[in-house]
């Protein structure tokens, strides 16, 4: 019963700055001299000679099948930064799709939406399956089963159904990523509402509180740090669940269609680029989740 | 003054059943925990009538069932047979009339709110005031002598600071009838010393019932007005021993003979108790 919280975000300890730049520096490091082996039968390197010029060659291919860092990192800034972010059309100033931050945001709306909607879902299972017998036997083979079904399959289901019912765009992404995000959050919080000891449990008994007064009084604070836990995780595969519902339409927007896009005509460097978007949009929305738990946690007087 | 003696008709005369004015009741009662490994008899054919303003300790070793026979009273427990009861209620309508307070071996303060909302906790659930609520929780947190910790969370307190919290929390809605499971069990010795001098004066200032839990002598002598003594396999009462030593109690009266007597017999009395097993 008394499962141990989920530890918080371990303090930044002193000299922790210089063992993650070394590994980064391992890690580029091998990245370059990959490059050659990697693009080595690609015709532009075919009648270059010596290792030094191979390389260099190597770092400034076109559509390399592995592109140098510094290549995605520039297409990253060309087509961001280096792109007008705003279009001027008969509506009045919208985004421009050129602009990879377009794609971002359509991605991250589906996303935000999607994680909002499970992470909803996922809180409304966990206290369904809490407070009654029933649900918890009926509901929760199929919350296992629902994970064991891969999102690759379901995906085209899902937007193929919605959309032969006019629900096309941000929707059916929408609930892609809530389809992916309620589980753990349904698991976190099913072990956070019984987190309570006994001893919390009678106290609320011996007052003759009711199910709600326990619910809110005890229940639900204790499961707010399960529920932080449950959401970094959620959140992050919130991005994937709208990124995956990109693909399968092909979409003309967001960071799954420019992954499609570039894999179909061979922009390597646009897939990397987007990729490594993604990724920063991932990290960005862990550490928002991270703040706000941060925030949450010190009000209700966590040791910091 | 008729001392109990482990002869079961006498012991029975001093349970005072015919009393008026009995806040506790407890007849023939047994309870037996239906487990995997079978059945434990954790309390076998208790008797015992508490009066009302009494300081009952239930003192024995552990496993005796002393935190059972506690939440029986407080409904936290069902016995499977006998009767029981509560200010001439139900275990289960004092209950849900809130005539009691509970004291756990652990603080048990909800780790996200301030000592003072853990003290406002049952006066939330009763709906109080919210003027009220905090004109309460400043008196009761002031005569544990928190005052000023108003707005500390628990873990910025010592384990003494937040079992008398606890006992603030308990007090807050005035009940009659205050039920604590050894309260300072965790607490060391000099620590305890002195929360029991001061439970003692709150005890002397309000008068309320004191049903205690514990397995110290000196503090069950200290303490109380009566000492039942229990006994593990099947837990039961072996002897309940009157315990004069007047109102104004010191520390240093544990030093008197009388004390030393009573203490005395109540170590012979858990003696017996495991004589029974052994
Ligand atoms: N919920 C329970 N289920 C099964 N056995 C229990 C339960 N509660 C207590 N017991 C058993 O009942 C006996 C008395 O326990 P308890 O009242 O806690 O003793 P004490 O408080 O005197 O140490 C012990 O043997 C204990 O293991
Ligand atoms: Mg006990």
């Amino acid at each position: 019963m008394s499962a141990a919280a989920p530890s918080r975000a371990m303090p930044r300890k002193a000299g922790s700055t210089i063992p993650v730049l070394v590994i980064t520096a391992l890690i580029m490091a091998a990245w370059y001299a990959a490059c050659l082996p990697m693009n080595n039968d690609l015709p532009q390197l075919a009648r270059v000679t010596g290792l030094a010029e191979r390389y260099q060659v190597s770092w400034a291919l076109e559509r390399p099948v592995l592109p140098a860092p510094h290549q995605i990192v520039a297409e990253l800034y060309n087509s961001t930064v280096g792109t007008r972010l705003f279009r001027q059309t008969a509506d009045g100033m919208v985004l421009n799709p050129r602009n990879l931050v377009f794609h971002a945001w359509i991605t991250l709306s589906a996303t935000l939406l999607g994680f909002a909607m499970g992470s909803l879902l996922g809180i409304v299972i966990a206290i369904g399956i809490v407070h009654s017998r029933t649900l918890s036997k009926s509901l929760m083979p199929w919350v296992i089963i629902s994970q064991t079904i891969p999102i690759l399959a379901v995906a085209p289901i899902v937007i193929v159904a919605l959309g032969s019912v006019g629900l096309t765009g941000l929707v059916p992404k929408a609930i892609i990523s809530a389809y992916l995000c309620f589980f753990p959050v349904a698991i976190g919080m099913v072990k956070g509402l019984l987190s309570p000891d006994t001893m919390q449990l009678d106290l609320m008994r011996t007052y003759n509180g009711s199910t709600v007064q326990t619910f809110w009084k005890l229940r639900w604070p204790a499961a707010v740090p399960f529920l932080f836990a449950s959401l970094k995780v959620a959140v992050t595969i919130s991005l994937v669940g709208a990124i995956v519902g990109e693909l399968p339409t092909g979409a003309q927007a967001g960071l799954g269609a420019r992954l499609l896009s570039g894999s179909y005509f061979g922009q390597t460097i646009q897939i990397w680029s987007a990729l490594l978007l993604a990724a920063l949009l991932a990290a960005l929305l862990v550490v928002a989740v991270t703040l706000a738990e941060r925030l949450t946690l010190k009000a209700m007087g966590s040791r910091p | 003054m008729s001392e109990a003696t482990l002869d079961r008709p006498e012991a029975q005369a001093s349970r005072g059943h015919d009393a008026a004015g009995g806040v506790i009741d407890i007849r023939d009662l047994s309870l037996t925990f239906q487990t995997a490994d079978g059945p434990v008899y954790a309390l076998s054919h208790v008797d015992l009538a508490v009066r009302k303003g009494e300081f009952i300790s239930f003192i024995g070793p552990s496993g005796c069932g002393k935190t059972t026979l506690l939440r029986v009273i407080a409904d936290l427990e069902q016995a499977s047979s006998g009767t029981i009861s509560v200010n001439g209620l139900t275990p289960e309508q004092a209950r849900l009339n809130r005539q009691y307070g509970y004291v756990f071996q652990a603080p048990a303060l909800y780790p996200w709110r301030t000592i003072e909302k853990n003290v406002m906790l049952p006066l939330e659930v009763f709906g109080m005031s919210r003027a009220e609520q905090q004109a309460r929780a400043r008196k009761y947190l002031a005569l544990v002598n928190l005052a000023g910790f108003e707005q500390k969370f628990p873990w910025q307190l010592s384990g003494g600071m937040q079992q008398r919290a606890s006992i603030a929390r308990a007090l807050s809605f005035d009940p009659q009838l205050l039920l604590m499971d050894e309260p300072f069990g965790a607490l060391d010795e000099i620590v305890r010393d002195k929360l029991n001098e001061q439970l003692l004066r709150l005890w002397a200032e309000t008068r309320k019932t004191v049903i205690f839990v514990t397995h110290s002598i000196p503090e069950a002598v200290f303490l109380s007005t009566r000492i039942v003594v229990m006994s593990p396999r099947p837990g039961r009462i072996i002897d309940i021993i009157e315990c004069d030593l007047g109102d104004n109690r010191t520390l240093d009266i544990r030093e008197t003979p009388r004390f030393l007597a009573i203490a005395q017999r109540v170590r012979e009395g858990l003696r017996a108790g495991h004589s029974y097993d052994d």
